[in-house]
């Protein structure tokens, strides 16, 4: 299953600058598995240390929180976008 | 009747539109969606705008514009020229003035008939709840972690709505929490990153236009609210992409077991925030302990001495255009595969723009096994303040 990854600016400097990447991918596990193996200084940006992605980054596939799915267990399918949605704070200083 | 500043004129159950705000207000009054009836429930609103930044500015502009009765600010800041960027509020004139001082004339030029109440205060968990309770909606645009919570939990807690807007570089993000029934900050995110994992919007930058496209998105979504009109932007998030000029909208919900909003909630009260998120400190002391430094001024002597010392710029390469110490520049990400290029038997001295990135590069090449190796302390901006001032600060 051909299925999208949409990287945030925020973390593209850890993804090859990269914006999107593709990859053929099963569940949505499967996808940012082979996205952490691709870009090694992805992973602790979005796991922890014993494997759980963090908790201030979100995935979604299409626009769908994958929490309320089937986690990273989730099935994709082709054409399916994955998008990683990390806590941004900017505003004013205060 | 004109409404006096500060203080309302006629009773709010009687409050009717004067010759004078029929003619501002006449393009409000002539569309069915706002009209008269609209006008007014502007005109009795109470909106309360945290940080009168770059996202404050527009909105600021527009809640004032359209005949928002009292808008309240809330900011501790002075303009400074990096402001000018984006912060639109603000003319050159205002540099070096607390923000709330030039926003407050700025709005009252805008629009005199509303009431503008400025609170030059850092909101805290012992101020936030008495602030918030004198307004009916909460519009947040700040820039940091523990107050983006503290925030919400204060809304949430008073049961008002949180018009939220934060962006990065390119990047923003807007939605309403806490809308009746709607999920609020912590249940799209329970817990805050770890600090230096994220960048900031300092380190990181943004283009000046998209707090004033997200700040407006925040006024419209306000505006509405108070109008009662069409769909709040609650339970979605809107993520706008101003490089590929991209608007995408996700699903948020309301999280059943959210420790604050959630159906058997565990926080009651405010807490201490930056404790929470794990910078009680931190931010006032960039340089952890235990990195060793060197004060501009020391390394200065040190360089007037003829001493060999090695400067390594670990900033990026269009930051090195900006201004540098004739640094050996490999930015920080490049560290790992490029530490073959460094000498350990020679004293080395890292560099970045306030210190932070380079304490993280002195920490990894002291895990190395570089023993001989300085952090320079407040970064190339303490060089420019302490040693020459024709650096460039940015």
């Amino acid at each position: 299953m051909a299925v999208k990854l949409e990287i945030p600016t925020a973390l593209r400097q850890f993804a090859g600058k990269q914006a999107t990447v593709e990859f053929n991918a099963a569940t949505v596990g499967d996808a940012l598995k082979q996205l952490t193996g691709t870009y090694a200084d992805l992973r602790r940006h979005l796991y922890t240390d014993d494997g759980r992605i963090r908790s201030f980054v979100n995935i979604y596939l299409n626009d769908e929180d994958i929490r309320y799915l089937q986690k990273e267990q989730t099935p994709t399918k082709d054409g399916d976008t994955i998008s990683i949605v990390p806590s941004i704070a900017g505003g004013a200083r205060i | 009747m004109p409404i006096i500043t500060g203080t309302p004129a006629v009773p709010e159950t009687e409050r009717t539109l004067s010759k004078q705000e029929i003619q501002r207000y006449s393009r409000h009054l002539i569309m069915p969606e706002v009209g008269m009836e609209g006008q007014l429930k502007l005109a009795k609103a109470k909106v309360l705008m945290i940080g009168a930044g770059g996202l404050g500015a527009p909105l600021g502009l527009y809640l004032a514009a359209a005949g928002v009765g009292r808008l309240g600010v809330v900011d501790f800041d002075v303009v400074d020229y990096t402001n000018l960027q984006r912060q639109i509020t603000f003319s050159t004139n205002d540099v070096g003035r607390p923000k709330i001082q030039a926003a407050k004339e700025r709005l009252a030029g805008v629009n005199p008939q509303i009431r503008i109440d400025t609170y030059e205060t850092r909101l805290t968990s012992s101020n936030a709840l008495d602030l918030f309770r004198e307004y009916d909606i909460v519009v947040d645009g700040t820039d940091n972690f523990p107050t983006r919570y503290l925030v919400n939990d204060a809304c949430v807690l008073l049961n008002k709505p949180n018009v939220y807007g934060s962006i990065f570089r390119f990047e923003g993000q807007t939605t309403v929490f806490h809308y009746p029934g709607g999920p609020c900050y912590r249940c799209l995110y329970p817990e805050p990153p770890p600090p230096g994992l994220v960048p900031s919007c300092a380190e990181g930058g943004v283009l000046g236009v998209l707090p004033g496209i997200v700040g407006s998105l925040q006024a419209m979504e306000t505006i509405k609210l108070i109008l009662g009109i069409g769909e709040p932007l609650a339970g979605r998030l809107l993520l706008f992409d101003a490089l590929g000029m991209r608007f995408r909208e996700l699903r948020l919900r309301r999280n059943p077991s959210c420790p604050v909003c959630g159906d058997h909630p565990t926080i009651h009260e405010l807490i201490d925030y930056e404790e929470f998120c794990g910078i009680r400190g931190e931010e006032f002391v960039p340089v952890s302990t235990g990195i060793p430094e060197i004060t501009p001024t020391e390394l200065k002597a040190r360089l007037d001495r003829g001493d060999d010392l090695f400067i390594l710029d670990v900033r990026e390469p269009h930051e090195f255009q900006i201004c540098h110490l004739n640094g050996h520049l490999i930015p920080l990400g490049d560290l790992p595969k490029r530490v073959s290029e460094l000498d350990s038997s020679r004293e080395i001295v890292a560099h970045c723009r306030s210190g932070k990135r380079s304490a993280d590069a002195v920490k990894f090449l002291q895990q190395a096994g570089f023993r001989k190796i300085w952090n320079l302390k407040g970064g190339i901006l303490a060089w420019s303040d302490e040693v020459d001032p024709s650096v460039p600060e940015y």
